[in-house]
């Protein structure tokens, strides 16, 4: 571990810039509101389409709204479909994980099945079928990642507990006579979290990704909500009167996904004992 | 052998029967009557029963899924509600530029990433593979359709160097490569670093492996070594992962194409998805998911070509 943040800026400047990065974003998704110059949807026909000035850091869309405000309320919409979506995935996906990983073998195949076939399924087109059943909103957008995320984190919780059934402290345990559940919740469960994490960080951004795709075509978070994929959305609209909508809105979702990158790269170095030392 | 290559096309018809129920249970799952909401509220009674019978909607439901499993093994996915076309037809002609574009993504993708991640693999923890690894980490970071659009602004709209929008005029090829450049440019771009580190932390093992020492015992030049024996060894994993993720590869076809314009499986999935035209979804939906079930046994298929042990073990 790192004795001060400077220290840790030396000696892995990456995740340091990974870990700035993130906290900017935490911090603009949960005071975005209050930082914003102007109100995100506050239509002002007169001053549209200005170029970024002090004014207008970011300038203004076709409606005269202010790009920069729109940027930072997106924030929150994006970290709440990312970081709670993942999170949630997270708990339902292990759970899964050490039922398969745990459990008879039979029911071991049949999620197995379930997990793989899931997991490689096209998810935008399947995300497209499923907005078009259940018309585009938030839920349906989380629903549709939680799908998608579920099976991969409970893949690797199954394996790693299925390596952990073997192993001597879970058969004195079980030798000891303490219950399936004991084992599993109290035992078993930190050592399988760790990867799991790790993964999830990682997932954040792809998440933040595919919303803003889906809210692009017009399938995901529906208007007025300022997504950062509608702010690109509109902002293709006006690509050659003002350039400088679409390079905003496609910033945040960059300097997001180099962010938690870097973050769970650090991460898994500092916590994965095999890559110890290893660039 | 042959007990597992039938086993990987038995799992793959098992998921596109799968996907083909779903698709089935996705019509009757639409809240409130399907028909209504296609034609909407001010429809005449006639033309509601008429799409009704049409749909099959009025029978059983057993008859209806046995019905529309027939209607697929015959071709016939139903008719376009706007345009009254076939949707086989509609389908079909999608297919080709959506194709051209994931292949053209991946294969410049595969064609610059795999040499990178061997030069990497050959020199780790020197500056090159350093830097490297932070680029390949960037490039990895920029999602498909971001990159698509800032490619748009940059070498379409502010240099004109590249055309807007489109695929290109039929029957002319090179216009069609020239349509095809910026967007097979941002659907590849992150593969390029993805490939490259997957490729990299192979390589890295594969040159441990015995074989591989014993060649260069025996004094074996050393591209002969990388491309005859470690390469074959060390691109496993990297075919695993295309196979997984032409899912991954199709879904950011979609999103660039709706950028650029592009005709493909994409935009006539999102055009339809948006109008709600049911049938339509259906058939491109069922498209994806027969490209990825014939892409998955494919790439189990290479694998055990590339690697003999893997062949032996089955």
């Amino acid at each position: 571990m790192f004795a001060s943040l400077s220290d840790f800026a030396r000696r892995d400047p990456l995740g340091f810039i990974g870990l700035m990065l993130v906290t900017m974003i935490l911090f603009a998704g949960l005071f975005g509101n209050w930082l914003a110059p102007y109100a995100p949807s506050k239509i002002d026909v007169p001053s549209r389409l200005l170029a970024p000035s002090w004014e207008h850091l970011m300038g203004t869309d076709k409606l005269g709204r202010d790009v920069f405000s729109r940027i930072l309320a997106g924030s929150a919409l994006a970290l709440q479909i990312g970081v709670v979506t993942v999170g949630l995935s997270v708990v339902i996906g292990t759970v899964l994980g050490l039922i398969a990983g745990y459990g008879p073998r039979w029911l071991d195949s049949i999620l197995l099945l379930i997990f793989d076939t899931t997991y490689s399924f096209p998810t935008v087109i399947l995300g497209l079928a499923l907005v078009t059943l259940f018309g585009p909103s938030t839920t349906t957008l989380m629903g549709l990642v939680m799908l998608f995320l579920i099976p991969a984190y409970a893949r690797l919780v199954r394996s790693s507990t299925l390596a952990a059934k073997g192993a001597d402290y879970v058969l004195a345990l079980r030798s000891m006579g303490a219950s399936s559940g004991r084992i599993l919740g109290i035992h078993i469960l930190p050592n399988v979290i760790g990867p799991v994490i790790i993964v999830a960080c990682m997932d954040v951004p792809a998440i933040i990704a595919l919303e803003a795709g889906l809210t692009y075509l017009g399938l995901g978070v529906p208007p007025p909500a300022p997504s950062w994929g509608r702010i690109l959305e509109e902002g293709t609209g006006s690509i050659r009167e003002a350039p400088w909508i679409v390079v905003a809105g496609g910033l945040p979702i960059i300097l997001a996904t180099l962010g938690f990158t870097f973050l769970g790269e650090s991460l898994r170095d500092r916590l994965d004992p095999k890559r110890k030392g290893r660039a | 052998m042959i007990g597992y290559v039938v086993q990987r096309i038995l799992l793959s018809l098992l998921i596109s029967a799968v996907a083909m129920v779903a698709l089935f249970a996705m019509v009757r799952m639409i809240p409130g009557d399907p028909v209504t909401l296609m034609l909407g509220a001010r429809a005449t009674p006639e033309a509601i029963a008429r799409l009704n019978a049409q749909m099959g909607l009025d029978q059983p439901v057993i008859t209806q899924i046995g019905l529309w499993f027939s209607r697929i093994f015959s071709g016939d996915l139903g008719v376009d509600i706007w345009s009254q076309r076939p949707v086989v037809d509609v389908v079909l002609e999608a297919l080709p530029p959506t194709l051209a574009l994931t292949l053209a993504g991946i294969g410049w993708a595969a064609a610059l990433g795999i040499p990178l991640g061997c030069y990497s693999a050959l020199r780790p923890g020197t500056f090159t593979d350093q830097a490297l690894s932070v680029v390949s980490v960037g490039a990895i970071s920029i999602p498909p359709f971001v990159l698509a659009i800032y490619c748009l602004l940059f070498f379409s709209v502010r240099l004109g160097w590249f055309p807007v929008l489109g695929a290109g005029e039929d029957g002319d090829l090179a216009d069609q490569i020239w349509h095809l450049v910026l967007p097979a440019f941002a659907v590849g771009l992150g593969w390029v670093g993805y490939l490259a580190r997957l490729v990299r932390g192979s390589m890295i093992e594969a040159m441990g492996e015995n074989h591989v020492r014993t060649a260069r015992a025996m004094g074996l030049p050393p591209h002969r070594i990388v491309v005859t024996y470690a390469l074959r060894l060390a691109i496993v994993p990297t075919v695993t992962m295309l196979g997984i993720s032409i899912g991954g590869l199709l879904s950011s076809a979609v999103l660039v194409e709706n950028v650029f314009s592009r005709p493909g499986l994409g935009t006539l999935i999102a055009d339809a998805a948006q109008g709600r035209n049911y049938p339509v979804v259906q058939g491109g939906v069922l498209a994806a998911v027969l490209l990825f079930a014939i892409a998955m046994p494919i790439s189990d298929l290479v694998i055990a070509w590339l690697d003999p042990r893997v062949r032996k073990s089955l």
